[in-house]
């Protein structure tokens, strides 16, 4: 256990640390929600439908801002060598460095999204389910972003194709999340969408550290 | 425990290159073994292949004493070369706490690696701030801190002063009388007793 404690705290303090910890994704997320208004129109008859989902739709996208540097630094720096002699799975070092991803960027995006969904005029009511689906939406977004990150690993231009292998794997969590959202504020219960949310969320979590790993490896021999 | 190095008809390629093949060599406890060769010639990739981190095109690496490879890669093998996965934004007492916990030392094990390689007026800087002998210091305290049998170092003098060599040579003595197991890429040769290799030749 003690090797993987050491492992946590190392990667929460680097996530802190990596360029301004969440501040960028974070102010990304802030300017897509203050710019929607702006571009679209402050009527609020016309914002309020679509509220919950932008902020939902605006999370995946700043989640994604913070993907491309997940494994980079480590692979330039010999630092997956060195994670890669040490006791654990490589398979676990990537689920500890998404989970770390999450926590630093994830979890004040999460706690962001219900303030900007109100914000732009959906009704109260609506903020917990917000809040619910960025928390679980936001772990498979590490999760899954986390493959993309290891599969770009040693090309150039490396953002470009961690977006283009992602955003696939980002659209069932995000059309999930937005079905919710559409059915809670039509009235008639969003358990269908969270749960199917949370379950991509689960298979995230699962099987993402195997394609991970597999990738890393590859990139790394 | 790794008590020996096996290497059998060992062929690597980096791209349409083929390095070497052929390579053959026993290593037992308390050996070391100096490679050298040309820039280019394999070295590295050699050190990285022991270490697991490279497939190899062909034969064999079997470590004497332990039941499986790549278990005895995660618990019993260093690896130190020029990228020490070292984060240039950490202090370096940080740093040396984290590679011992990581690679299976304790807090006696980094009391030890300060005093032996005289740490101590480094601890609070920043690893961005540290010279490349100074880094390099850094990273050899793993093999003090965390005591595993096989050490594969690269270049591990390079960036080092004439006192840290001898400091670095005593390390080795110790490790291999120990019953430790060196292999290190080297252009001066090592201080130490070791069988030689050439690669690529």
């Amino acid at each position: 256990m003690r090797p993987l404690i050491a492992l946590i705290e190392r990667e929460l303090a680097l996530g802190w640390g990596r360029g301004g910890g969440p501040l960028p994704a974070l102010g990304f997320y802030a300017a897509i929600t203050v710019l929607l208004p702006l571009a679209g129109g402050s009527d609020t008859g016309r914002l309020a439908p679509v509220a919950a989902g932008v902020a939902w739709m605006a999370l995946a996208l700043a989640s994604l801002l913070s993907l491309e540097r997940l494994f980079e630094r480590d692979y330039e720096d010999g630092g997956l060598d060195l994670l890669m002699t040490g006791p654990a799975p490589l398979e676990l070092v990537c689920a500890v460095k998404c989970l770390a991803q999450w926590v630093t960027t994830g979890l004040p995006l999460a706690l962001a999204a219900p303030v900007a969904a109100v914000m732009l005029g959906a009704p109260l009511e609506t903020a917990p389910l917000v809040l619910a689906c960025a928390l679980a939406g936001g772990l498979a977004f590490a999760f899954v972003g986390g493959i993309g990150a290891a599969l770009a690993l040693g090309s150039r231009r490396g953002g470009l194709l961690v977006a283009m292998i992602v955003l696939p794997l980002f659209s069932p969590p995000v059309i999930f999340g937005g079905a919710a959202l559409q059915a809670a504020a039509l009235g008639s219960g969003a358990s269908g969408g969270l749960l199917l949310l949370l379950g991509w969320t689960l298979a995230a979590v699962g099987l993402s550290p195997l394609a991970m790993g597999a990738a890393c490896r590859n990139a790394v021999g | 425990m790794i008590t020996g190095l096996r290497v059998e008809g060992l062929a690597i390629r980096r791209g349409e290159r083929v390095l070497f093949r052929d390579l053959a060599f026993r290593l037992g406890a308390g050996e070391a073994l100096a490679l050298t060769g040309a820039n280019g010639s394999g070295k590295t990739s050699l050190l990285r292949a022991l270490a697991g981190l490279l497939r190899p095109e062909a034969g064999r690496i079997a470590f004497e004493g332990a039941v499986d490879a790549d278990a005895a890669r995660h618990e019993a093998v260093h690896l130190i070369g020029h990228a020490d996965g070292l984060k240039g934004g950490r202090t370096a007492l940080e740093e040396l706490r984290f590679q011992a916990a990581w690679l299976g030392g304790d807090d006696h094990g980094v009391a030890a690696a300060i005093e032996t390689l005289a740490l101590k007026p480094l601890l609070d800087l920043e690893v961005r701030r540290l010279s490349a002998g100074q880094r390099r210091r850094l990273a050899l305290a793993r093999l003090v801190s965390a005591p595993r049998p096989l050490w594969l170092l690269d270049e591990p003098m390079a960036p080092l002063d004439a006192a840290r060599r001898t400091l670095l040579a005593g390390m080795m003595r110790e490790h291999l009388s120990g019953g430790g197991l060196i292999v290190a890429a080297v252009h001066d040769p090592l201080p130490i007793d070791a069988t030689g290799l050439e690669i690529g030749a």
